[in-house]
């Protein structure tokens, strides 16, 4: 394990994601862990709820004003925040500026747009923030990484998940067929357009096999309860685990 | 005429711009259907498959690809910024050039102008080169109401109108067919409207395309009147410009005596020199060729040379309020590529027809429903037809940024919505955007959420990790893809608990459904275990 830069005097928040806080505890768990292992304290405002992106993506944009202003709120104190999301941060980086000035309140608005640049997810604020690429991990499985959509082109974090998984000792890392192809969750997409969305899950999946993994890895928890649900309806016997969880886990401590 | 003079009366579904869309099936229950599809479904992902391959190879030799889009973009944005300058420009020039322009409100106005026209010179049938904009206003439909045939030429347009169907690619219309479809299409219908084709026709694709060719060239020898589109305007010059592969349309812009260009009002180029762009651009995008083989450019008429009589009809038909809007008038820079449905993994699955437009994919989502307005179910659906994944917009050689598109015009139907009976899902999202506004009622919520998970976690409940059914309108989900119980514990209240992890004992003490934090792995298999 490469020493890791101390980031001293740095304030950095955990934001969960609503959607982790209640139905995947172990994904910010292993965020905690991990940067604790790397030196980084980070505080978990409980005053946190979501970013908005429901609402925001399914039209609603006056509904998300509220959770646009608690986010700002909760992570105004602090000098980076941190999340187990690609798609929360998109929301974060992309959305949040138009929601706000929506509401009316400038001053919103700005505080939005102070806010953005310093929410990162987590591969890039290990990979840029923290310049780290070999966290210590340890994961003797055969893995295969689904770069999910709003990662990958909305936030562009490119290959630093990948850099990451390559770094962690014993991993058995396997290429996923048509990789950059869309899951098809796509957030309410999946119950409005159930039957596309299936139709895009199922081929998601028959390329997770084909690849041979026993474990699908991605930086979304969504995007993996769609594939990971055809997976377990299929008893595919493939498991799907968040990026954090890999990157926690180590020999003593096994995810 | 005579073989075809009584003509083939197609009865399209209305899918332009102009009738009865009201009443069409939404994006979802077309693409139930289609979905079913097994042809269809093998058919667009090996065209599209093969496609998108080509456009990333001669996209990935340039190294300056992203520059070109940006200047594509500029220029287009240029054009739309002061677009009644340059129309106006492009008017004068075009006419100083011995071209007839004509003005377009809408569909009605240029149907009755070309029809006039046709009538004018006692045409009776006409040959067109492969236009959308005349699609959009259903031109055809028009001229065959005036007793007027109109043949369209182009290969795959053709396949389309002997087909009795309806193109589903801008580009490639009759992408949702194969050979051996097209084999019996043509065997079924050529003799019908003109030279029958060969008995012993096969698929194999040179047999296909020479059946067609010899069809075509007694429309291309016979017609006086040809109607065509145009992929530019170019303001400084008053010059039409049209890209195509096929040769079909040199023939149509160049044997006729008359010949009359549909033309959107968005297809404004400020200057001759942006077709330096625009033409490295475009093939790249559509055909995923460097160069297309046939582009023809032609201002006003030349004595003695090509069609005497020329006329444009500039078509608004709701251009000029999509331009009004600040977000959404980004749409009207698209140069109807076609590579954004190429790459779309929501149109590879459910076909072009859909969309329930001639304009299908990610494009036609965010212009149809602005073209059309959003009173109708169909165009109400569209712009939930995605999964905003971003792929059209990384396609998109005028940099759409088609995603922020598809949310403003969700925005725009939620918000037509408001003040009337709130639907269902509006409550809801009311409700949860109420919840999200302060953690305290969020934590409420999920302590609900926990406490149920806890119950069908217990013995009493079969100790269930994954539920396989849940009631409506959940059952959506469920019908194909398991769901996780909540788990006994949420992330807020293990902080709480264990103070940040830092007092966390090895084995979590409280109830027999709690999971052991030390045994992650199982409680982490979550797409293995059964009820």
């Amino acid at each position: 394990m490469s020493s890791a830069p101390p980031v001293s005097g740095l304030k950095v928040a955990l934001f969960a994601t609503c959607f982790n806080d209640l139905m995947w505890p172990e994904t910010p768990k292993a965020v905690v862990r991990l940067l604790r292992r790397l030196g980084v304290e980070v505080d978990f405002p409980v005053e946190q709820t979501c970013c908005g992106q429901l609402f925001t993506n399914t039209g609603y944009l006056d509904e998300a004003g509220p959770a646009v202003r608690t986010f700002v709120q909760t992570f105004d104190p602090y000098d980076a925040i941190v999340a187990p999301s690609g798609s929360c941060v998109g929301s974060v980086r992309h959305q949040h500026g138009d929601i706000a000035r929506r509401t009316g309140d400038a001053r919103l608005a700005e505080r939005v747009e102070e806010i953005a640049p310093r929410t990162y997810e987590l591969s890039e604020f290990l990979v840029d923030v923290l310049g780290v690429t070999d966290v210590g991990a340890y994961f003797p499985h055969r893995v295969t990484y689904h770069p999910t959509c709003h990662s990958l082109r909305m936030l562009r974090v490119g290959d630093k998940p990948l850099q990451l998984l390559r770094a962690v000792q014993g991993i058995d890392l396997v290429d996923l067929p048509s990789a950059d192809q869309c899951c098809g969750f796509g957030g309410t997409f999946a119950i409005k357009n159930a039957d596309t969305s299936i139709a895009m899950g199922s081929d998601k999946s028959r390329h997770v096999r084909e690849a041979g993994a026993e474990v699908l890895v991605a930086g979304d928890n969504s995007c993996l309860a769609h594939i990971g649900g055809l997976l377990s309806r299929e008893r595919s016997g493939v498991r799907v685990m968040h990026l954090a969880e890999i990157l926690a886990s180590t020999e003593e401590e096994p995810a | 005429m005579s073989e075809g003079g009584a003509g083939m009366r197609i009865d399209h579904p209305h899918v332009g711009v102009t009738t009865a869309f009201l009443g069409m099936p939404t994006f979802q229950q077309a693409a139930k259907e289609s979905l079913n599809d097994p042809v269809q479904r093998r058919n667009l992902a090996h065209a599209t498959g093969v496609i998108r391959e080509k456009r990333a190879a001669v996209v990935g030799e340039l190294d300056n690809w992203e520059e070109l889009r940006r200047a594509a973009e500029a220029i287009k944005n240029r054009a739309l910024f002061s677009l009644d300058d340059y129309l106006m420009e492009f008017e004068e020039r075009a006419a100083a050039a011995g071209a007839t322009v004509h003005w377009a409100r809408d569909a009605a106005e240029a149907n009755r102008i070309v029809v006039d026209l046709a009538r004018a010179k006692q045409a009776r049938e006409v040959v067109k080169v492969k236009s959308m904009a005349t699609q959009e206003i259903e031109l055809n439909e028009a001229l065959q109401a005036a007793g007027i045939d109109a043949w369209e030429t182009d290969l795959a347009e053709l396949i389309v109108q002997l087909g009795d169907d309806w193109p589903s690619h801008i580009l490639v219309p009759a992408i949702h067919r194969n050979r051996s479809e097209v084999r019996e299409i043509f065997l079924r219908q050529m003799k019908k409207v003109g030279r029958p084709a060969p008995e012993d026709l096969t698929d194999d694709p040179p047999r296909l395309a020479e059946a067609a060719r010899l069809h075509l060239r007694e429309k291309f020898l016979r017609a006086d009147f040809a109607v065509s589109g145009a992929n530019f305007a170019i303001a400084e010059t008053g010059s039409l410009v049209v890209v195509e592969s096929e040769g079909n349309g040199r023939m149509c812009l160049s044997l006729p005596k008359t010949l009359v260009s549909v033309v959107g009002i968005e297809k404004i180029l400020p200057t001759w020199r942006d077709l330096e762009v625009m033409l490295q651009v475009l093939p790249r995008s559509s055909t995923g060729e460097r160069e297309n083989p046939y582009t023809s450019i032609w201002t006003g008429n030349a004595e003695g040379d090509g069609p005497q009589d020329v006329h444009i009809v500039l078509l608004d038909n709701g251009r000029t309020e999509v331009l009004a809007d600040e977000v959404g008038r980004a749409a009207l820079r698209c140069i109807r590529c076609s590579a954004c449905l190429n790459v779309c993994p929501v149109y590879e699955r459910a076909g072009g027809h859909a969309y329930g437009s001639v304009y299908p994919g990610p494009i036609g989502a965010v212009l149809t429903p602005q073209l059309r307005g959003t009173s109708s179910e169909v165009d109400q659906s569209l712009p939930y037809a995605s999964s905003l994944c971003g792929a059209c917009f990384d396609a998109c050689p005028v940099r759409i940024d088609i995603p922020s598109l598809l949310v403003h015009l969700r925005t725009r139907v939620v918000d037509e919505h408001r003040g009337g009976v709130p639907r269902p899902e509006a409550v809801a999202m009311k409700a949860a955007g109420w919840m999200f506004a302060d953690h305290r009622r969020y934590e409420v919520a999920e302590r609900l959420a926990t406490s149920g998970g806890k119950a069908l976690r217990s013995p009493l409940f079969g100790r269930r990790e994954v539920l396989r059914q849940l009631p409506p309108p959940l059952n959506a989900w469920s019908g194909a893809r398991d769901v996780p119980v909540p788990p006994p514990e949420s992330f807020r209240s293990w902080w709480k608990r264990t103070e940040g992890g830092r007092h966390e004992p090895r084995c979590a003490p409280h109830s027999s459904t709690e999971t052991p934090s030390g045994q992650r792995t199982s409680s982490r298999s979550r797409s293995t275990e059964g009820e």
